[in-house]
């Protein structure tokens, strides 16, 4: 314990303040603004538009959580993380959220004393090459260069696919999507990888996107989710129903356009009246969130279907595994009752 | 009070209040921030441990000198990482020393032309940070070399492309000891022969040109060995193979523009060394050796260098420590040093920020100091002959 102290205080200088004694959501409404952790530009995910608002499929998120507790979308201020230094802002308190594209695994479940809260995008890591390449498959990639994005659980899967299939590469480590994409362009790499949907994003933002061909194999689950840190059950919970919220309303098709209507009447959905607040959610004060913060957060960023036909059809990306589960997908969400 | 008083009046008693009260201020800071840390740790539910350093590490690494593969575990990619900085620093200073000698030479040259040129290199180059001199040099060799598939080609054996550069690699064959045994002796040879020369210039006055003779008998002595022996090295010529050049030693990019841009960088500073360790000299050392029929080389060579050395050698150690301190830069190109090993994949995987944080911390810092050492000891070496 001694020596542990001591190398402790000799680290004083990577040492993170901030301590978490009071509750969460107690921080965010004293602040007035909800801090959340995106991607440093993730085309669809997290990127800033033309007038320098950050939009997309995660932003969106950080959206939802401060329309429910906060009652207004716009009341949240981003801290961009690269792979690396997502974890370490979370666990350091530079946000109460961390809405970037994170794979949810054992180790960061558990040994990061962190909490994933669900899964809102089911991805898997897949292959970009140039068509000029001549490559179908991934298989046939033996001896080619491959950038990687790095500080992602990508390198490990990359290592058992190529091991798995007992063929050779040459691993390129780069720390953000931005540089990787450059030294791809430049020839560096024969291959980029990263999750399918970062490679269409990529991809798209090519001057030429129809050189380039994302490769079939998928060499891994990557079910990507917002993340919270541990210890706070409250607003853990508030998170996983925010997100529970947004699917439900796609499911019950209350979109941005008719959720204030159909929150004004009495619907014959029961599940509808105590989502929108018609009808007593019994349970709902012990979160700490008013009646109205699903029809906050529909009316305000949409349900679930919404923002993802926003943000991600551009990229050519389908609905597949993000499906409702009615629709041959994955997503379903516990009954709101 | 006229006790106290007189303790605090008293010099020597004054000095040591103050040290005890700086070390107690100093120990009240450092168990403050230890309680600080232990504090967040435990409200994060985190705990101080270096087990992680045993399980595999799980990713594979570009460039390794010594065996790995991803089952190894994270203290060994830690290391094939350190071995990885060790190289890039190696060459980096090799390069930066000897294009600083030169230029700061060069810089004191009565040719216009030459000494302007040296100073605008100076003045140019280390007024750019170092990071764009990384970036810089990546982006050539990736951007202007071609890919693989047109390399190009130095007599089909060398091969440049923007993977990196590509040369035949020497492999050994049996009868090769006869080479290695010749070249020991060549080694034994020179020594003598170079000590016997020392002996007969002091008692004689002869000279012989000591440093060709031995340059000449290193070289051909293991070449006849070489040929007697039956010729028992062959070379493993790079070729294309798919995607990429396969045999043959390989610079990657990434090494090649870390060390081009730490090289020259740091050659600047050395550059600037060198000239103000001259300039210490006073010009009458210069004229008397130049009255004595000197060469404006042996001028050089023995009378003004060895002098200036004892003034360059110190600000030269914290140069050669910039320089390797300056690889973990390496990080933004890609190149898999110790940061990007250790402090950055293991560091992702295992999420353990503060104990690999410390461990690279507690390397870079034993590094420095050995680095330090052995500068500290030449210095000492070369101060004795001097005097």
């Amino acid at each position: 314990m001694k020596t542990k102290m001591l190398l402790a205080g000799v680290t004083a200088g990577v040492m993170f303040a901030g301590s978490v004694l009071a509750s969460t959501l107690d921080d965010v409404r004293a602040r007035g603004k909800l801090n959340c952790i995106i991607n440093t530009g993730l085309a669809g995910f997290a990127a800033p538009d033309d007038k320098g608002n950050w939009t997309g499929f995660d932003v969106d998120f950080c959206r939802a959580v401060a329309a429910a507790t906060l009652g207004d979308a716009d009341k949240v201020n981003y801290t961009t993380a690269t792979g690396k230094t997502r974890f370490t802002k979370l666990a350091a308190g530079e946000g109460e959220l961390l809405s970037r594209n994170t794979t949810w695994t054992f180790s960061r479940d558990v040994d990061l004393s962190q909490t994933f809260i669900g899964v809102n995008y089911y991805d898997g890591q897949g292959f970009m090459v140039p068509k000029a390449l001549g490559v179908k498959s991934a298989k046939g990639l033996d001896g080619a260069s491959v950038c990687i994005q790095t500080g992602t659980t990508t390198e490990l899967n990359l290592a058992e696919f190529f091991a798995g299939n007992n063929i050779k590469y040459n691993p390129v480590p780069i720390e953000t999507n931005a540089e990787a994409q450059e030294l791809y362009k430049a020839g560096r790499c024969d291959v980029y990888t990263t999750d399918a949907s970062g490679l269409y994003a990529t991809m798209m933002s090519f001057d030429n996107p129809s050189d380039h061909m994302v490769l079939p194999e998928i060499v891994s689950k990557e079910p990507l989710g917002p993340v919270v840190r541990h210890g706070d059950d409250q607003w853990a919970d508030i998170v996983a129903w925010v997100l529970r919220a947004m699917m439900a309303g796609e499911e019950k098709g209350i979109t941005s356009k008719n959720v204030k209507e159909l929150a004004a009447k009495d619907n014959k959905d029961k599940e509808i009246n105590r989502l929108l607040g018609k009808d007593p959610l019994q349970g709902l004060s012990k979160l700490g969130l008013s009646a109205d913060w699903a029809v906050n957060v529909i009316s305000q960023v949409g349900n679930y279907q919404e923002s993802f036909e926003k943000h991600l059809f551009p990229l050519t990306i389908k609905r597949g595994m993000n499906a409702l589960y009615r629709d041959g997908g994955l997503h379903y969400i516990p009954p709101i009752k | 009070m006229t006790f106290f008083s007189n303790i605090w009046r008293n010099e020597k008693s004054r000095e040591i209040i103050v040290q005890i009260l700086v070390l107690f201020f100093l120990g009240w800071f450092i168990s403050w921030l230890v309680m600080n840390v232990n504090a967040n740790f435990e409200a994060l539910g985190k705990d101080i441990s270096f087990e992680f350093l045993f399980i595999p590490a799980g990713y594979d690494i570009n460039q390794y000198l010594i065996d790995y593969n991803n089952r190894d575990s994270h203290l060994r990619a830690g290391i094939v990482g350190l071995l990885n900085t060790g190289l890039v620093a190696f060459f980096g200073i090799i390069l930066a020393t000897v294009l600083g000698v030169a230029l700061g030479i060069i810089r004191l040259s009565k040719n216009w032309l030459a000494s302007k040129i040296a100073y605008w290199y100076v003045e140019f180059t280390r007024n750019v940070p170092i990071l764009l001199h990384i970036l810089l040099w990546h982006g050539i060799i990736i951007n202007t070399l071609p890919h693989p598939r047109k390399a190009i080609s130095l007599g089909e054996v060398t091969f440049l492309s923007n993977r990196g550069f590509y040369i035949p690699k020497p492999l050994t064959e049996s009868g090769i000891e006869l080479v290695y045994l010749f070249f020991v002796v060549a080694i034994i040879f020179s020594i003598l022969f170079a000590k016997y020369c020392k002996r007969k210039q002091d008692l004689t006055g002869v000279q012989y040109p000591v440093f060709w003779i031995n340059f000449s008998v290193i070289c051909f002595l293991p070449l006849i060995a070489f040929f007697l022996s039956g010729m028992p090295i062959s070379l493993e010529i790079p070729a294309l193979k798919g995607f990429n050049f396969r045999g043959g030693m390989h610079m990657s990019p990434e090494l090649a523009a870390l060390t081009f841009a730490l090289g020259i960088y740091t050659a600047a500073f050395i550059a600037e060394i060198v000239r103000a360790g001259i300039l210490a000299i006073d010009k009458g050392q210069r004229e008397a050796a130049e009255s004595i029929g000197l060469k404006p080389s042996k001028v050089m060579n023995l009378v003004i260098l060895p002098q200036a050395r004892r003034v360059i050698i110190p600000p030269l150690t914290s140069q050669y420590l910039n320089l390797t301190k300056n690889s973990s830069l390496a990080i933004a190109i890609g190149y898999m040093d110790l940061v990007a090993t250790l402090g950055g994949i293991s560091l992702n995987q295992t999420g353990r920020e503060m104990e690999t944080m410390l461990i690279v911390m507690l390397i870079y810092l034993s590094v420095s100091l050995s680095i330090s050492a052995f500068m500290n000891w030449y210095n000492s070496k070369v101060k004795l002959v001097g005097r």
